[in-house]
């Protein structure tokens, strides 16, 4: 069984993402995947689909869709609301949150708030594999839907919807600086330059893409090494320092190798946080090692487990009083 | 993506030292020298070999550079601290035979709008056009890493006679399958993209075919390269009509 939805809305930056096509990096083929894992993974959850299925990223703007065949469960995982046009015509609003049942001939207007947001889909999206990997891969033009952005009157085919409609509390991350492991050429920078890039409060630049995020701020002066290396492997995460001293975080569609310094690499744990910083945002760093690392990913992967267990049948819990929970504890945990 | 030699005042490092550098939590270079040389790439892939050959638990892939590797893991299944040391053993391993690349005579076009940087060039190096290409077709050029696009590859080493730095300011648009030289290093463009290095041709090779899942890349690091010019209308006989299997040389 399985069911077809067309795109009536493609939204602007939606893509087909996946948990990325690693296995390619000494051929210079980007990892790729979502920019925020564990909300793919949780849009999943919601819809009922296999762990590391194929859903869709929601950066700027948010899709409509209508089911044109078959019911499927669709998972909404971030700040993403909106409205199912009933085939009666009537109109039910959907909170965040939730796993919504979508039947033939019903239609799901979606309205960001905050991006990314994911659409996990039931049974995940069912589009052929590219190099191991659904993830799209804007820069060259392969994998997801021919390697473009959604567009109005596209097919995505996935699963049969199965069981009903859920909803669970909002996922959070864990607050807090960005925490990293300096290295591997932080012996590029002045003693200063160290200092300044833990203490100072960063902001998140506008030209940030898949690929980076762009951070405004002190200069980070190099010392006579310079902000030049012999090209050597890159990864998401890392922060490089071209010459300017602004630095520049690779996201999921990094380069596989760069040829700036590179100050540190964000852990692996705050990866998806780096995801959620439109221009403006302030953020700070805060160094780590190995031995913290590890618990900041036993922390996610528990707060995951957490969060899974609190998903119920839609209507038995009250979504907006754990709505405001959450968010008011969010916010006084420490930022 | 700057790429520059070794910085003069970098002294060179014992024979065969080399470091674990972390790169983040689940990434670790492992460098030899921070020097494009033939020699100290050898050392490289022998290390990537000796790699593939020990199967190190919780390791899942890695990619040369020229003068490192780059080995991603899984921090779950082992730790950074006996991951490093693991490395460190094959990094000092003696005998590590270097595996041998394919050698191939890929096509390329340098007439007129397929290489507009060749003239200046040429110039550059007080050559005419027609002479600075006929030394370029003599090289044979070492592939020593894959990076920036799906089958970019970096190959030389660009004798001093030859080569060109960067443009200063860098084209919004470069087509895809451009040749190109920076420095002492040649590469050519699977996809288009912007970029700083000099168009001396374009070639109909595929340098990236996606449905190739066996061997997506055109060109593996330490394969050799010889550039081989052909006319306006040869390529455009190729084009899209030609497969990897026609350019490698049997040696």
């Amino acid at each position: 069984m399985s069911a077809r939805l067309k795109i009536l809305r493609p939204g602007i930056g939606v893509t087909v993402q996946d948990f990325g096509r690693p296995k390619f990096r000494a051929l210079g083929v980007a990892l790729s995947g979502a920019l925020d894992p564990a909300l793919l993974a949780a849009a999943n959850v919601l819809a009922g689909a296999p762990e590391g299925a194929a859903g869709l990223e929601i950066l700027l703007a948010a899709p409509e869709l209508r089911a044109s065949e078959g019911a499927a469960r669709i998972g909404l995982a971030g700040d993403v609301s909106g409205a199912i046009l009933r085939a009666d015509g009537g109109r039910e609003d959907i909170s965040p949150w939730r796993g919504v049942l979508l039947r033939e001939g019903e239609s799901l207007a979606l309205k960001l708030g905050r991006g990314p947001a994911y659409l996990g889909f039931s049974g995940g999206l069912d589009l052929p594999e590219v190099l191991g990997s659904r993830a799209t891969f804007l820069r060259a033009g392969f994998g997801g839907l021919e390697g473009r952005a959604l567009r109005a009157g596209d097919a995505l085919a996935c699963g049969a919807a199965e069981g009903g409609e859920v909803s669970a509390p909002p996922f959070l991350h864990e607050p807090g600086p960005i925490r990293f492991i300096p290295g591997p050429q932080d012996d590029h920078f002045t003693p200063e330059a160290l200092q300044q890039f833990v203490t100072a409060q960063w902001r998140a630049g506008a030209d940030s893409d898949r690929m980076g995020l762009r951070l405004a701020g002190p200069r980070l002066a190099h010392n006579a090494k310079g902000a030049n290396i012999v090209s050597d492997g890159a990864t998401p995460g890392a922060i490089q320092v071209p010459g300017d001293g602004q630095p520049i975080v690779l996201r999921a569609d990094a380069q596989t190798s760069g040829g700036y310094a590179k100050i540190g690499c964000v852990i692996s744990a705050d990866l998806p946080r780096l995801a959620h910083l439109a221009p403006g945002d302030a953020l700070s760093f805060t160094p780590v090692d190995h031995a913290e690392a590890a618990a900041a990913r036993r922390r996610a992967r528990e707060n995951f487990a957490q969060w899974r267990g609190k998903i119920a049948p839609a209507g038995l819990l009250d979504e907006r009083k754990l709505w405001t929970e959450n968010l008011i504890g969010g916010a006084t945990s420490g930022e | 993506m700057p790429d520059r030699r070794a910085e003069p005042e970098n002294p060179p490092a014992k024979k065969y030292g080399h470091r674990v550098l972390a790169l983040g939590d689940a990434a670790a270079t492992v460098l030899f020298r921070a020097q494009i040389a033939p020699e100290v790439h050898a050392r490289v892939r022998a290390f990537c070999a000796a790699l593939a050959a020990a199967r190190i638990e919780g390791v899942e892939e890695w990619a040369p550079a020229f003068g490192s590797a780059t080995v991603w893991y899984d921090p779950d299944q082992i730790a950074f601290a006996e991951l490093a040391a693991r490395l460190a053993a094959l990094a000092q391993a003696p005998g590590v035979e270097t595996p041998e690349g394919a050698l191939f005579e890929i096509p390329f076009c340098a007439e007129s709008d397929f290489a507009p940087d060749l003239d200046e060039v040429a110039r550059l190096k007080g050559l005419a056009p027609q002479d600075w290409l006929q030394k370029f077709g003599e090289l044979t050029l070492e592939v020593f890493m894959l990076g920036f696009q799906p089958g970019f590859a970096y190959l030389g080493v660009l004798p001093e006679a030859l080569s060109v730095p960067r443009l200063a300011t860098p084209r919004p648009k470069i087509p895809a399958g451009s040749v190109a030289i920076a420095d002492s290093m040649c590469a050519a463009y699977p996809y288009q993209s912007p970029g700083g290095w000099r168009l001396i041709g374009r070639t109909p090779a595929p340098l990236f075919d996606v449905t190739n899942n066996a061997r997506p890349a055109l060109l593996a690091p330490g394969d050799r390269v010889r550039w081989r010019a052909v006319s306006r209308a040869e390529f455009f006989a190729l084009h899209g009509r030609c497969g990897a299997a026609d350019f490698r040389v049997k040696e």
